[in-house]
């Protein structure tokens, strides 16, 4: 089966991926409609697993009902509710339903969601994972030994957040993640692109570009609340104060338009830089805004044959 | 990486209704005790043909053998916050406890260290990587650090890490190379 995102990433393409995220029921139509406003604009999407420890539709039921839709799906898999034998069965049921891209993570604290009692698994790290994952394909094992009768064939992502301390390490972690089997990485979300731009440049000194594809993470703040919400209640994300003032400095009713100018600013910032393989749009709950914002970034639609569909459809 | 905010509509859970919970699984802990001193111990505790005599004796004494892991739990927990998941990482840790990381990460922090360095899931401690990446430069082990760490073996719980180590089974828990 052809995987369009992979394909891309190969291509040498600037590839644009956006997140999506299941519902909170059992609605088969939701994610198709979160789709239908991204259009032709993205070449693949994430779909998330119970995001901020929330619980939402499965993301390997949500990858299915976004490839049914006609999307390439990016199946998110965290190690905070299962154990190997979960992953390994949930791995394997993802590549036989035609998923391949998986997006190893470890996921966040159930602390922060809305079952603050569950028991966390975590019985693996996400980089045991990875490692497995690639026995599995490559040796065709399964972590026990044990033979496995028809290899999967994943292409294997990892995230990787260069603006959290140790700084000074994150660079060699993403580079042990690609060790382990990373073959693709999406960021935390960039603000501080000329932070990034050094996390970068370690990355490409370790050798890990020629090994690894890296999609930056981006998003836009759209409101004052959005500001306090990223800035003071999501573990990992810094958002530096220059950005800040910019986006408070201007009448409440431009703060929207500011917001959206910023991030298309960042991603057609972060296009110029060599060595970078693409942008990870999250913008949840405002997914409408996706094509809009690549679009003032001076990015086209992913695939120019069907762009005017995909822009009409998103307006 | 989300942003979305759904405390609205968040069921009561009975932590909430009683107030803060005691802590439920692990914690961060920083060690009382410089890296320098523990690499110089650990040259002590390098297995050899005694430490192995002594482990297999150790492990065919039952009593013994307990009261043997009893006070290295007593002296690891003392000075590391150590767990006993039997299975030691300490020595290409910088000597600060991955165990004691909220998520168990064997292979370096998470992705949501606070700028102060604070653990996420508890602000009020520093995380245990950062801590860990700290002490292991200080002694220019980084290196250690980008030791791929096998899945530990969740039956070796509340066993003698140093019986195992002496008797040689915890030789591939960290590997230099992917094969």
């Amino acid at each position: 089966m052809a995987n369009a995102f992979r394909a891309s990433l190969e291509s040498g393409a600037f590839t644009v991926t956006a997140e999506v995220g299941p519902p909170r029921g059992a609605d088969p139509g939701a994610i198709a409609r979160k789709l239908s406003v991204l259009g032709d604009w993205v070449t693949a999407v994430n779909v998330t697993d119970n995001q901020s420890a929330v619980v939402r539709m499965s993301s390997w039921a949500g990858s299915l009902l976004a490839h049914a839709a006609g999307a390439t799906p990016i199946m998110q898999l965290t190690c905070r509710d299962r154990n190997r034998i979960a992953l390994q069965s949930d791995l394997l049921g993802a590549a036989a339903l035609g998923l391949p891209n998986v997006l190893v993570m470890t996921g966040d604290h159930p602390k922060f969601g809305d079952h603050p009692d569950a028991k966390p698994v975590f019985d693996l790290d996400s980089v045991q994972v990875l490692w497995m994952a690639r026995s599995m394909r490559d040796h065709k094992r399964l972590l026990s030994g044990k033979p496995l009768s028809t290899p999967p064939d994943w292409f294997l992502g990892a995230v990787e957040n260069p603006f959290a301390p140790p700084t000074a390490f994150r660079a060699a972690r993403l580079a042990k993640k690609v060790a382990a089997g990373a073959q693709f990485v999406q960021t935390q979300y960039v603000f501080d692109v000329l932070a990034f731009r050094r996390w970068l440049a370690q990355v490409a000194d370790l050798g890990v570009l020629e090994r690894c594809h890296i999609l930056a993470g981006v998003g836009p703040i759209l409101s004052p609340r959005a500001l306090d919400h990223l800035q003071h209640r999501v573990a990992g994300v810094f958002v530096p104060a220059d950005v800040a003032r910019r986006l408070l400095g201007v009448p409440a009713a431009e703060f929207t338009a500011a917001g959206l100018r910023l991030c298309a600013e960042t991603i057609a910032e972060l296009s110029e830089l060599p060595g970078l393989s693409g942008v990870h749009v999250m913008s949840p709950g405002n997914e409408h805004r996706v094509p809009e914002i690549l679009e003032l970034a001076g990015l086209g639609p992913a695939r120019p044959a069907k762009a005017e569909t995909g822009a009409i459809r998103a307006r | 990486m989300s942003t979305e905010s759904d405390a609205g509509s968040r069921p009561v859970s009975l932590a909430a209704a009683v107030g803060p919970a005691a802590p439920a699984g692990p914690q961060p802990v920083s060690p009382k005790v410089s890296p320098r001193s523990m690499y110089r111990v650990h040259h002590l505790l390098e297995p050899n043909a005694g430490y192995r005599r002594l482990a297999g004796w150790l492990e065919r004494r039952p009593v013994l053998s307990r009261l043997f892991t009893g006070a290295e739990r007593r002296v690891k927990k003392e000075l590391f916050g150590c767990r006993m998941c039997g299975q030691c990482a300490l020595p290409v840790t910088g000597y600060a406890c991955p165990m004691t990381c909220p998520k168990q990460l064997r292979n370096g922090p998470c992705g949501g260290v606070g700028a102060d360095g604070s653990c996420e899931v508890y602000p009020d401690s520093r995380c245990v990587w950062l801590v860990a990446f700290e002490r292991a430069e200080s002694e220019g082990r980084t290196a250690d650090l980008t030791l791929l760490q096998r899945p530990i073996d969740q039956r070796r719980w509340e066993s003698s890490s140093w019986v195992s180590y002496w008797q040689g089974r915890d030789e591939d828990l960290v590997i230099r190379a992917v094969e």
